[in-house]
């Protein structure tokens, strides 16, 4: 609709590199031959367990917490930012988490305004960011305001960094600056607090309740990525894969066995597999989201890009089943996949 | 007598749902409306009350259009069993599925929530309704609310406040035309004699009704007593002359409001007469 190949990306700078996700954009970003160089920066390095190679990525360890992002976007003359390190996992300690994420991207933010050569800045947040309740409208779209705003953990973050991000975009009108509210990625690389809990051997659910969820597949997500980054798609958008499931559907597919619970003795249980078992226990925003769930209308991305995910929520569930290996009970019910 | 072919073919579906609901084998939408579960579990036991104990007579089916429409009816009865039977009637008889908005307390309650949202149903909200308007669906509002379902028995049939007229914007800016509808019977149902403020209070709800058999029998007090029913769809309203803008005016709204208000007490009175005695 709106691309403008004259500004295309040049210098492409990647946060949160040594991460899933930020590996793989980097790896589809640096694979393209109109972009000159791929800087990719993280805290730490990147982790090659989940074989992305990073290609002719330029690794640069560094703290974006710290005022020497500002000197690696100057002196690389840096014109597109994909802001990407986004911490959603629960094993990363609360405070830090929280650091990482509004800290860092009040200094990444910092940087993109004070340097010349910024033209363009694709951040990632959540879906999370409109809450999960009982009073939610069936289907969020971009312009609708949470009803209960999440007031802990990385929907919290999400929350504040979309607000920073507004201040950025009112201060320097000249960039393009795109937010995306990703559903909860799934897909065969996938590991997020969601993944884990789909994993357990038997999965619990709050008694009485059967939320419906969207999930998006990790490659339209890289995909949206990459497209927002080549292209100038400025705006918020909703980003899910087409269609919905309940949670129980979701379960009986997989052929993973459940066990309802009351939603106090959840949050109990889950504590106590953190403490014990190493588990990543339910944060309030995942246990919300086990009772409300949420749903987003993803048509202006749709409109916007003239493209539509190649995963519907449906298949990104199938997806992550197959290469997961079904549950216990599929042997017994088998749904034999069309 | 059951022949043998029907039976086995009923035991053969079962067999065949179950299947479907182990295996996750079907389809829900956007909303959450599951139709293989609520025409398989939820309808029958309430098509079983509609026929057998409340009889409930239909007209004025054929007044609901085909495409998107807004249909208003009183709302009664303590329990909000006539927004079941409502169901019931337009599914059975219409052909049509009738997605009724809630209040916000059906979906804070576990098991009645998603039970709700199986059914079809979702919340009173302006986009939930714009959207389904938008998808072409038949979209059932109470205007009452809980004022209308919790009224004492001594106020029966005398329609309460409608809202603040939200779903007169909700069909003027989707273009549909609203369908009137009177729902008789409801109010015998359990004659709330009587209201408990301490106890609601305590367990969150709008109102802790006193009927003469609850919470007097216990258990046994929640059987709906067998009143005679009778749902009235009117015709259409449609709303042709007015624009989208006019759901900024709330002039116009009031209006409008006021003017289906009336329909739809006086459908409601005409139907009361019609069916003489509560009970028979």
């Amino acid at each position: 609709m709106s691309s403008l190949p004259a500004a295309a990306a040049r210098v492409v700078l990647v946060t949160g590199v040594s991460r899933f996700l930020g590996a793989r954009v980097a790896n589809t970003l640096q694979a393209d031959p109109g972009i000159e160089r791929v800087i990719g920066v993280d805290t730490v390095p990147p982790d090659t367990s989940h074989g992305v190679s990073l290609g002719r990525t330029e690794f640069v360890r560094v703290d974006i917490r710290t005022p020497s992002i500002a000197n690696l976007i100057a002196s690389a003359g840096v014109d597109t930012v994909v802001h990407l390190s986004l911490v959603t996992s629960s094993s990363v300690p609360r405070a830090k988490a929280k650091e990482l994420n509004v800290i860092g991207t009040m200094q990444l933010l910092a940087a993109c305004q004070r340097s010349p050569d910024t033209r363009k800045l694709v951040v990632r947040s959540s879906a999370a960011v409109y809450g999960s309740s009982p009073m939610d409208p069936a289907v969020f779209t971009e312009r609708d305001e949470p009803v209960e705003a999440p007031r802990s953990g990385y929907a919290k973050d999400a929350g504040e960094i979309e607000g920073y991000v507004r201040g950025l975009t009112r201060r320097r009108s000249d960039l393009a600056v795109s937010v995306l509210r990703f559903a909860n990625f799934l897909g065969p690389g996938v590991d997020s607090l969601v993944t884990r809990y789909l994993r357990l051997p038997v999965v619990p659910t709050v008694l009485g309740f059967d939320p419906r969820l969207q999930f998006v597949h990790e490659d339209d997500g890289v995909e949206v990525l990459r497209r927002m980054t080549v292209e100038d798609h400025p705006g918020c958008f909703n980003v899910a894969g087409d269609g919905v499931l309940l949670l129980s559907q979701a379960l009986r597919r997989a052929g993973r066995p459940s066990v309802p619970v009351p939603s106090p003795s959840l949050s109990m249980l889950g504590d106590m597999g953190r403490r014990f078992a190493g588990l990543s226990g339910f944060s309030p925003e995942l246990l919300r989201w086990l009772k409300y769930g949420r749903v987003i209308d993803t048509t202006a991305l749709e409109d916007e890009l003239s493209w539509r995910p190649k995963y519907s929520t449906e298949a990104a569930f199938a997806d992550f089943t197959a290469a997961q290996g079904h549950g216990p009970l599929t042997a017994l019910f088998g749904r034999t996949p069309r | 007598m059951t022949e043998p072919g029907t039976l086995e073919r009923g035991i053969a579906s079962g067999l065949a749902f179950l299947r479907r609901r182990l295996a996750g084998d079907y389809e829900v939408d956007e909303f959450g409306y599951d139709p293989d579960f609520a025409r398989t579990v939820l309808l029958p036991p309430a098509r079983a009350l509609y026929e057998h104990w409340f009889r409930v007579e239909l007209s004025g089916v054929d007044n609901i259009p085909d495409g998107g429409a807004l249909l208003v009816a009183n709302h009664s009865g303590t329990i909000p069993i006539d927004a079941l039977m409502l169901s019931v009637a337009v599914h059975d008889h219409a052909d049509r599925r009738i997605r009724l908005l809630g209040a916000d307390l059906v979906y804070q309650i576990p098991v009645l929530g998603h039970l709700a949202r199986k059914g079809g149903h979702t919340l009173a909200c302006k986009s939930d309704a714009a959207r389904l308007l938008a998808k072409g669906e038949l979209v059932g509002v109470f205007p009452e609310g809980f004022k209308g379902v919790g009224k004492p028995f001594a106020d029966r049939y005398k329609l309460q406040r409608f809202g603040r007229g939200g779903f007169v914007g909700t069909a003027l800016r989707a273009g549909v035309p609203i369908v009137p509808c009177a729902i008789v019977g409801a109010e015998e149902i359990y004659p709330k004699i009587g209201d408990i403020p301490p106890l609601a209070r305590l367990l969150g709800l709008p109102y802790f009704p006193v009927t003469p058999t609850f919470p007097l029998l216990g258990p046994a007090g929640l059987i709906p007593l067998p009143s005679k029913w009778m749902i009235r769809f009117g015709e259409p309203m449609t709303l042709d002359e007015y624009d989208a803008d006019s759901a900024d005016d709330p002039m116009t709204v009031f209006n409008i409001t006021d003017h289906v208000r009336e329909n739809v007490q006086g459908m409601l009175y005409e139907t009361l007469l019609r069916r003489g005695p509560a009970f028979l």
